[in-house]
């Protein structure tokens, strides 16, 4: 037993340094997180960063190289996947094509040595969560996409699991139905209170369900925090840019006094930001700073402000992008809301114009 | 063909038609030279008179059925009552067939889910040397069976070099040698259709078994099996069918006694001494069952999908 209870609540799953190599190639390396109970978390990153190998290795299909994997306290690697009291929904949902939707749920009490009428009873109860009750008796190639996917996370909960693991479930949808079943999904876990551990590549299905975040790259842990935490305060250039659009500006840092730091742009600019651990004063980093927490006036307002010109204005729908020359080749994106109150911060391309920086907006980022 | 031809509605459907029926025709032709004729000629020749000497004489004569189910008599003159040699050769060649067919499913299963579930780019060289063995002649690969099986071979002197036997086993002149026989003469056609059905299994679908708890006994027996079904069926009758008819392995393996089907044939079209027409008669019988068979397993795999869809 390890400790199972830490400052917030009872911890569900705890990966403790794990790695994985396979041969000489290294999918994970030195992992350590915790997942608290009822924890909606997820794990964000690019197609071969080793989070589908991490959900993996917790349902039991990859074997640990090094490291060890509690669940609610107890050592799991000597356990196989079919005594590991976790579920999966599988990328491709993976429904046993030869059964009915009904026996697809009803398959997980079955194993697990329930009645088969209370298991069909329990699948009957669990198709009506997932609005599927009409469909039951059908096979799972006569459903839709979504039909099936909601099929799969029927199936996968209905053993009522400690632990629901997510394969980049919605991937496979189109985006409206992607974005309806966000909802679904974050509402199904609230209900449940079950923990759900979801791997996805895209920021955004992340930011809108996740309770926290493990943003990993190459393998490694770049980043741990709640949404927010995650995206106002990149640690490092990958979390800026992977996550959201971001001006990531080549600095030297100059005084550090105050908690404030001097940032030198090049091109004669300098900008004053709030300083971080592990940033000195000389030391050569980056600088994001999100295109909506910029503004552009003609006079220089009271913050930060930098003189430029106007290059392009790009409409996109909600917003408008317009990207801006400062001097030495330095460019930056600022981006408006299309409101009223937005849209008399629009300049012509070639006009003079300052960016104007809102408080606290510029964030240092380690490496 | 002609229903989905016809739904298109066009102009253009009744070109394709046009086309689709010359198209066809090598197909049509391949089918009634190879096999509509040759049958049809079996089942002229199994209605004709014997001639001693081999051959038939034009002449239309039930006798050829009558002696394979008739019991006349030592001179012929009594009677029918039922004649059970033959039934009885026929019993023994489907339980032969059926029991290499069980070993062939025994063995070929496992090799098979082993082939398919190699890495992608080694799977074409198990499967090559899989077939390799088929390059030699049927017969002499018969042959040498029974050398390594025989009571002086290779396999009793080690079984007895290993103290696992005192007296060699006796193996040449059994059922159980023909058994062998017939699943080494017909194993790749079990391994291949059932490796083409694994290797087109969804393996995540036995991960998601075992995530939902069921063991690997479970899983290979509520998942893998009803998947792979089509290839196994397919393996089956590969094996069952040319086993039912072979007369090289229980001929050179199974001695006098284990006389079967192929073999009853095989001797009416020897030499001088044969029946022409028996042994089209017998070969019609053998056809006969093997369809009934063939159409009952199709019922039922039809039934089976109707089930399930």
């Amino acid at each position: 037993m390890k400790n199972t209870v830490s400052a917030s609540g009872i911890i569900a799953v705890d990966i403790d340094h794990v790695t994985k190599r396979y041969g000489s190639f290294t999918a994970l390396q030195d992992v350590s997180l915790t997942i608290a109970d009822n924890e909606f978390f997820t794990l964000l990153g690019p197609s071969g960063c080793g989070k589908t190998t991490l959900l993996r290795m917790i349902a039991g299909f990859e074997d640990v190289t090094e490291g060890e994997i509690y669940l609610f306290g107890d050592e799991i690697e000597t356990l196989p996947p079919n005594k590991r009291p976790v579920n999966t929904v599988f990328q491709n949902y993976a429904l046993f094509p030869h059964m009915t939707v009904t026996d697809n749920v009803a398959f997980g009490l079955e194993m697990l040595g329930r009645s088969k009428s209370e298991a069909r009873a329990r699948a009957a109860e669990m198709l009506e969560l997932v609005q599927l009750s009409q469909f039951a008796e059908r096979n799972p190639s006569q459903l839709s996409g979504g039909q099936q996917q909601r099929v799969a996370l029927a199936r996968a909960l209905a053993p009522q699991p400690k632990v629901l693991l997510l394969d980049e479930p919605l991937s496979a949808l189109d985006l409206k139905l992607r974005q309806a079943m966000r909802y679904e999904l974050k509402a199904l876990q609230r209900e449940t209170g079950i923990t759900f551990i979801f791997v996805t590549h895209d920021q955004e299905e992340a930011l809108t369900m996740s309770d926290r975040i493990a943003v990993m790259s190459n393998g490694k842990l770049q980043q741990l925090g709640a949404a927010r935490d995650i995206y106002e305060a990149p640690h490092n250039v990958f979390v800026a840019n992977f996550i959201g659009e971001t001006n990531l500006l080549e600095v030297s840092v100059g005084k550090v006094e105050n908690g404030q730091a001097t940032c030198d742009l090049g091109g004669g600019y300098a900008l004053s930001c709030d300083a971080v651990d592990g940033v000195a004063a000389g030391a050569q980093v980056h600088l994001s700073i999100r295109p909506e927490r910029l503004f552009l006036s003609d006079a220089p307002s009271k913050a930060e402000s930098l003189p430029g010109t106007v290059r392009d204005n790009v409409f996109i729908g909600t917003d408008i992008q317009t990207i801006v020359a400062l001097n030495d080749g330095l460019e930056m994106t600022v981006r408006t809301s299309n409101s009223e109150r937005g849209n008399s911060r629009i300049f012509e391309p070639g006009r003079a114009i300052h960016v104007n920086m809102e408080a606290g907006a510029a964030r240092l980022l380690v490496d | 063909m002609a229903a989905g031809a016809a739904s298109g509605g066009s102009a253009r459907s009744d070109t394709y038609k046009e086309a689709r029926t010359w198209l066809l025709l090598p197909a049509w032709a391949v089918l009634v030279i190879l096999v509509l004729a040759p049958v049809a000629m079996m089942l002229v020749y199994s209605f004709l008179t014997k001639e001693f000497r081999g051959g038939v004489i034009w002449e239309f004569s039930p006798a050829a059925y009558d002696q394979f189910f008739c019991n006349r008599g030592l001179f012929g003159d009594e009677p029918c009552s039922i004649e059970w040699t033959y039934i009885l050769i026929f019993w023994r060649s489907i339980w032969q067939a059926g029991a290499a067919t069980l070993l062939s499913l025994l063995i070929g299963f496992p090799t098979a889910y082993f082939i398919a579930t190699r890495p992608e780019r080694v799977r074409p060289l198990w499967v090559f040397l899989i077939t390799i063995p088929y390059w030699v002649n049927l017969l002499i690969r018969t042959v040498s069976m029974k050398f390594v099986l025989r009571d002086q071979g290779p396999l009793n002197d080690l079984l007895m070099a290993t103290g696992l036997i005192d007296d060699p086993l006796r193996i040449v002149n059994t059922n159980f040698a023909v058994q062998l026989g017939l699943f080494y003469s017909y194993l790749p056609f079990m391994v291949l259709p059932i490796y083409a059905s694994v290797e087109r299994y969804n393996f995540s679908l036995s991960e998601a078994a075992a995530d939902l708890y069921a063991s690997k006994w479970t899983t290979l027996r509520r998942i893998l099996l009803p998947a792979v079904k089509p290839g196994v069926i397919a393996g089956c009758i590969l094996v069952f069918v040319p086993s039912l008819g072979s007369f090289l392995a229980p001929d050179l393996l199974g001695g006098a006694r284990n006389f079967m089907i192929g073999s009853l044939i095989e001797e009416q079209f020897k030499g001088n001494a044969g029946n022409w027409p028996f042994g089209a008669a017998a070969a019609m019988i053998l056809l006969t069952m093997v369809l009934i068979i063939l159409l009952i397993l199709a019922r039922q795999q039809a039934r089976a999908q109707k089930g399930a869809g």
